[in-house]
């Protein structure tokens, strides 16, 4: 063995553990050798602040798990014992908290990256499904740990969403006394939701993380201008619009992560209950199973969906909508086969469709935390169907249609909700459901009907051979 | 790309303006406290112990953090504040939570329900609805116990402070509005039972968060050091990046 000349540069004590175990490989694989496009923009801090995020909710919460008492009777105390009589627990329970909210914040903003810049598009369809269960997985987890405080909230909010479940025909009752474990929300769901958001789901999460960012880097990383940088190498075989992601990218992460903490930590500080939207006044009150609050909005990050929940009136079936809503996002890759990636050379008709997506998803969110007026349900109707027709557009858009094609699908379309609405008409609400019919018409014939009688802005725009800066 | 980041700051502060506070109050008074006022901590302490703690704990929090918190000994606490026994009839230790004797079961005999837990109520209902709740009791023959609230309308409470802001009536005014008016006076003048109020608001207000005065001089500290960090990675990120074209 001595013999072999590369074992005597590689030597010392880097080398040895090189020859039982692949450190600099995996070092150069992932970091020193993994050639990133030079040109990511602000949108790209947001992967690495989501892993940082991650790390920061699993450190604190281990500190956390030393003094919760996941019991019914202890449980609403022991928030507080670590609030008061625990050195620093403040600022543990805090950073906690905080993370839970800036995790889905970070979350929503790498999502929305990828719609941008077309990143679920081939060859990334997988990164984009591993990406999305954990969004999954992340509620599941962001929603067994708000029980844990067990306040008002918390107990009023899971029951809302595990009675969800009891709308499923047939199995729903016995379903929710599974969940449950118990016949009402009790001790017993306390427990094996602990169970749950501090060692099953945070195992799914980290496994689910590590296999992103396996299949991202077996693909390489796309960019603002959707080009693959790979189809570009130099005469050593490196792209040459790629640059090595450490140390060019890492001491760019650290820059986000400075102006991520100062926003993360002015929270932390200054704003810990986020103005409600955090910290609700309401979870302050001990859980009583007999007592019901007035209101019982989710959690922020969870009210889109809530409203398309809320958007149909049988309950079983605003339960599939809502889980539809989130599986349709899994299919993405397969709706839009537009081959531009980025939105940058994305006709006027696409750019317009992301924008009144996102624009209808805060709604939907804003509107999850009103009171279910008829004003509010319509509203949320509305921007429901907006919500599902963008995925119809992600597909139609996918190359340019022909005049009478457009113009028949968006008359079927159209066709179908004013059915709807006419087959619901009440007179008391007639202006309502009148200018309320015009969001998704207004929607449909922008993305839809303008594109013919203005071919320019349905038409995508050349792609560049290379990035730009 | 400048425009996007505007819109972002600018849609997520339109969503912090949102949903503080609790519903339902109409008109608010503004309790307007300074919780680094250690003075009308103290005073709001005593008064919460002599007229408060008989029927509603604190019990998330123990005398001798709250004496350490608001400037007051141990023997003060001792002396002043702790009324419960243990099981040998000796008066609890001042690292005792601050639990009451009263039993759950006795005072929902007596009240209809429970008196609350008040540790946390300033986080529950905020500052100002606690304010004017406590002004806003006023004479109900009706009720059991011979008083009404105008925020908390059917209050099982009774008008605990009635011997020191005297007995107020709703009266309805010329324009059909209705208003408190003070009919009967009590030990204190309207503005001393003001500051009496704002006192023991005050008061539980730093009981909600004892550790807020603490966060906020922390976190200035904190801004301020990742504000340097911040720089240092923006140059060494530049640096760097001199050769990317």
């Amino acid at each position: 063995m001595a013999s072999n000349p590369d074992e005597k540069i590689q030597g010392g004590f880097l080398g040895w553990v090189d020859a039982r175990f692949p450190l600099s490989q995996m070092w150069n694989d992932h970091l020193a050798k993994y050639y990133a496009p030079k040109n990511f923009n602000f949108w790209y801090f947001f992967g690495s602040l989501a892993l940082l995020v991650l790390v920061i909710q699993i450190v604190t919460g281990i500190v956390l798990t030393m003094f919760y008492k996941p019991d019914a009777e202890l449980a609403f105390a022991s928030v507080e014992y670590i609030m008061r009589d625990v050195e620093w627990g403040w600022l543990i329970r805090y950073m906690h908290s905080t993370g839970a909210s800036m995790f889905f914040v970070v979350v929503y903003l790498h999502m929305f990256r990828a719609l941008l810049y077309g990143s679920y598009k081939k060859p990334r369809e997988l990164i984009w499904i591993f990406g999305m269960l954990i969004y999954v997985v992340l509620m599941a987890e962001a929603f067994a740990g708000y029980l844990l405080p067990w306040g008002q909230m918390s107990y009023w909010g899971a029951q809302v969403i595990v009675n969800l479940f009891q709308t499923i025909p047939y199995i729903g009752p016995e379903l929710v006394t599974w969940i449950r474990g118990d016949f009402l929300l009790s001790d017993a769901t306390l427990n094996r939701f602990f169970a749950l958001h501090v060692v099953a789901l945070p195992l799914v999460l980290i496994l689910l993380v590590a296999a992103h960012i396996i299949a991202l880097h077996e693909v390489g990383s796309n960019n603002p201008d959707g080009v693959e940088i790979k189809a570009n190498k130099d005469e050593n075989g490196i792209p040459k619009d790629g640059i090595p992601f450490h140390p060019y990218y890492t001491v760019k992460d650290i820059v986000g992560v400075g102006v991520f903490l100062i926003v993360f930590f002015a929270i932390v500080f200054f704003a810990p209950e986020g103005g409600g939207y955090f910290l609700k006044p309401d979870n302050f009150i001990p859980s009583d199973p007999l007592v019901t609050p007035e209101l019982i909005p989710p959690v922020w990050y969870f009210t889109s969906m809530y409203s398309v929940l809320r958007s149909v009136p049988d309950p079983f079936l605003g339960v599939v909508a809502m889980g539809a809503a989130v599986v349709i996002l899994f299919v993405i890759p397969w709706l839009d086969r537009n081959p531009v990636k980025s939105m940058r050379y994305r006709s006027f008709a696409a750019k317009f469709n992301l924008a009144v997506f996102v624009i209808a998803f805060v709604i939907l969110g804003w509107l999850g935390l009103q009171q279910a007026t008829t004003a509010v349900s319509d509203m949320s109707l509305r921007f429901s169907q907006v919500y599902f027709l963008f995925f119809f557009l992600l597909w139609f858009l996918s190359r340019e249609r022909s005049a009478w094609f457009s113009i028949l699908a968006f008359l079927v379309l159209v066709a179908i909700y004013t059915f709807y609405d006419v087959a619901r008409f009440d007179a008391d609400d007639a202006a309502l459901i009148m200018w309320g019919w015009l969001i998704p018409t207004v929607y449909l014939f922008v993305t839809m009907v303008a594109p013919v009688f203005a071919r320019g802005l349905g038409r995508d725009r050349p792609v560049p051979q290379r990035v730009t800066s | 790309m400048k425009k996007l980041i505007a819109a972002t700051f600018v849609g997520l502060a339109a969503l912090f303006m949102g949903p503080a506070g609790t519903a339902g109050a109409s008109e608010l008074m503004s309790a307007n406290v300074d919780i680094s006022n250690q003075n009308a901590l103290q005073r709001g302490a005593r008064l919460f112990a002599d007229n408060c703690m008989g029927c509603h704990s604190t019990k998330y929090e123990r005398y001798n953090r709250v004496g350490k918190g608001i400037g007051l000994t141990e023997e003060h606490m001792e002396e002043h504040f702790i009324f419960v026994t243990d099981e040998e009839g000796e008066p609890v230790n001042v690292g005792s939570l601050m639990e009451i004797a009263m039993e759950e079961d006795y005072a929902e005999e007596a009240f209809g329900v429970a008196p609350p837990d008040l540790t946390l109520t300033a986080r529950i209902h905020g500052e100002d609805w606690l304010y004017t709740f406590l002004k806003s009791f006023y004479r109900d023959e009706s009720r059991p116990l011979g008083a009404n609230n105008t925020v908390f309308s059917n209050v099982g409470m009774p008008h605990a402070l009635w011997h020191k802001q005297g007995w107020q009536e709703l009266v309805e005014d010329d324009d059909g509005n209705e208003r408190l008016e003070l009919v009967e006076g009590g030990s204190m003048s309207p503005s001393e039972y003001d500051r009496a109020v704002r006192d023991i608001v005050t008061y539980l207000s730093y009981l909600g968060e004892p550790v807020k005065l603490e966060r906020q001089r922390i976190g200035v500290f904190v801004m301020i050091f990742l504000a340097f960090f911040t720089l240092l990675a923006y140059f060494l990120k530049k640096e760097y990046w001199k050769d990317v074209h």
